[in-house]
């Protein structure tokens, strides 16, 4: 697969503030389902914005297909996006919002018509050409903004938390359409969220962002099994995240005593971030464990339970299929792949 | 149920305030000195043709020039930060915190044959250049007059619209002269026709900056009703008739502009 878009050496400073993108290269491969992940203000909407035309990088390049785009303004970008607050046309009907685009580039009226007609049934609005966008649902507000967008056959679909306005329900069953339409119609979306389950269900590749660093770039399963860093391990899913040191390749030291692992390659008692996902920590009764707690809280979460385990130097997190009683002692246990080391990052 | 007589007080002013004497413009229109009906007082407001046309002309110009002014102030306005739109709309409502007179007779000393501008002509030897007394002048005193009532309705239209529509359309392939008239006009279209009406109403009724400015050969409506009422050539019953053939051709005007506004058509 080729590339889509490229982001080479990014970097965005707005007057009078700090960078907002430091230096942020990516490639997006051709029919490819990427979504920018990370907490509010780390760029990753500034990032979306940059490849849509709005706004221009202070330094660095991006080339879409193959072709250098930095000062082409949006309306000339082969790309089209999916607004947060969806900016449908209050003056113009369902139809006409989702014509418009074909209007401005004076497509005949009868390929218009089929277009449009096209859409509608893609996003499943048929029969609601004539109604005013503001008393439709958010959900059919949303729909309505997918399908102003595709009209234009864009190469690449830039999505800006479109499902953020929505209630869970709807959010998840527009996962699901969104995925479907994506391939249905073989394209490029780019998806902004800052929820990391969102992220996991619908994308290929996931783009971890912080403070306007790319964190990490993967797929979904490489991003939760294998997070970079304590950062990215904690923003996707859950984690318990210790101090520890390795005294040597394989042995790993925290909260004052050595478990095995499986991780090599570090100085000789280098500190690390030792990462425990809540399943993976395994109770056992306490006079066979290397580690105790006392149990502080047990929360039914649906499919399992979460406790939280009181330590020596850390509440641990765990998700059991099994409840513990509040107050009881108990041990943990994990086993040496489960426990994650990573490097510290810089700025902690 | 209770609530609806505390609009009583209103009703009542409406009914003596604004009904009754209705009432009575149309009888004085429709009746003569001894108390006949007869149209003959409508029929002699064909008379004065010349000046309905010349009224509608000018108050239409004075509109249009208003709108081209207005509409890109009250867009630029409509886009600042919040706190600088406060003062900037204070500083467009200033002039109107002077007395109306005053202002139009201000302009009467600029405009004159040895006012201050023909002063700064004859400076780099031109002129003088017959101002004051013209049609033009007339034209310049309404739109001096009324623009502040052109600029607000379409700055309080323009502010309600998001940026993100503009992004929108831009990233639907329009170019910013197409987002102009693709969206920020249709959207505005409320506020144009109520600037247009808040306009072209007192102007094209004006009587006091068609004396100042206009002199005797630009006559307007407004100065022939008030000849008719406190004037030389005193005949109420013409001037009622005047006022009723005014009236209809403002309905009729507003009618015509109504067509326009998007939300009577979601009503049709």
């Amino acid at each position: 697969m080729e590339n889509i878009v490229s982001l080479k050496n990014i970097i965005l400073e707005f007057e009078d503030s700090e960078r907002i993108l430091k230096n942020i290269s990516l490639d997006i491969k051709d029919k490819e389902f990427v979504t920018f992940l990370g907490p509010s203000g780390c760029g990753k909407t500034t990032t979306l914005r940059i490849i849509a035309g709005f706004l221009e990088p202070t330094s660095g390049d991006v080339f879409f297909d193959g072709q250098r785009i930095n000062g082409v303004p949006p309306h000339k970008r082969n790309v089209n996006t999916v607004f947060q607050r969806y900016a449908l046309f209050p003056h113009l009907n369902v139809y006409e919002n989702i014509a418009f685009g074909l209007r401005v580039k004076k497509v005949p009226e009868k390929e218009i018509v089929t277009r449009v007609g096209e859409m509608l049934e893609l996003v499943n609005l048929m029969g609601y050409e004539k109604r005013t966008v503001n008393r439709l649902s958010g959900g059919q507000q949303q729909r309505v903004a997918i399908a102003r967008a595709l009209v234009n056959h864009p190469k690449v679909l830039l999505l800006d938390e479109p499902l953020g306005a929505l209630d869970l329900k709807l959010r998840k069953e527009m996962q699901i359409e969104l995925r479907r339409i994506q391939q249905e119609l073989e394209l490029t979306f780019v998806y902004v969220t800052h929820d990391q389950e969102e992220a996991l269900t619908m994308s290929d590749s996931i783009v971890v962002m912080k403070d306007g660093i790319i964190q990490q770039i993967g797929s979904p399963t490489d991003i939760y099994n294998e997070p970079v860093n304590a950062f990215v391990a904690d923003f996707i899913g859950e984690s318990n995240i210790v101090n520890g040191c390795m005294p040597r390749d394989c042995v790993v030291e925290f909260t004052g005593r050595r478990f095995e692992c499986v991780d090599r390659g570090f100085n000789p008692n280098e500190t690390v971030d030792v990462v425990i996902r809540p399943e993976d920590v395994k109770v056992i009764p306490a006079d066979k464990a290397q580690l105790t707690g006392i149990v502080e809280s047990v929360v039914f979460k649906g499919v399992h339970y979460e406790m939280i385990v009181d330590g020596v130097d850390h509440k641990w997190v765990i998700h059991s299929t099994k409840a513990e009683p509040v107050g009881a002692m108990i041990g943990m246990t994990f086993d040496p792949f489960d426990i994650h080391i990573m490097k510290k990052t810089e700025e902690a | 149920m209770k609530l609806k007589y505390f609009s009583a007080p209103y009703l009542v002013w409406m009914v003596v305030f604004i009904l009754v004497p209705l009432l009575m413009i149309a009888y004085f229109a429709l009746t003569n000195d001894n108390g006949q009906l007869t149209i003959k007082y409508l029929a002699d407001v064909g008379q004065y043709a010349n000046i309905f046309v010349r009224s509608i002309w000018l108050a239409l110009i004075a509109t249009a020039i208003c709108l081209v002014i207005a509409y890109p102030v009250a867009f630029i306005l409509s886009r600042m930060d919040k706190h600088r739109q406060g003062t900037m709309l204070m500083i467009v409502m200033l002039p109107m915190w002077m007395n109306f007179l005053l202002r139009t007779y201000a302009w009467m000393t600029l405009l004159g044959n040895n006012g201050i501008i023909n002063h700064l002509f004859g400076l780099v030897g031109l002129g003088p250049f017959k101002l004051i007394n013209t049609s033009g002048a007339v034209v310049l005193g309404m739109v001096y007059n009324y623009l502040p009532f052109m600029i607000l309705p379409l700055y309080s239209v323009m502010e309600k619209i998001d940026n993100s529509l503009f992004e929108a359309a831009s990233d639907l392939g329009c170019s910013s002269k197409q987002t102009l008239f693709r969206v920020i006009v249709p959207l505005s279209i409320p506020g144009i026709t109520s600037g247009v009406t808040m306009v072209f109403v007192p102007a094209i009724s004006t009587f006091i900056i068609s004396r100042m400015l206009g002199g005797g050969s630009n006559l307007l409506i407004g100065d022939l009703i008030e000849m008719q009422f406190l004037g030389n050539a005193y005949n109420p019953h013409l001037g009622a008739a005047i006022s009723l053939v005014l009236m209809v051709i403002i309905l009729v005007i507003m009618t015509v502009m109504n067509q326009f506004d998007p939300d009577d058509q979601v009503l049709m």
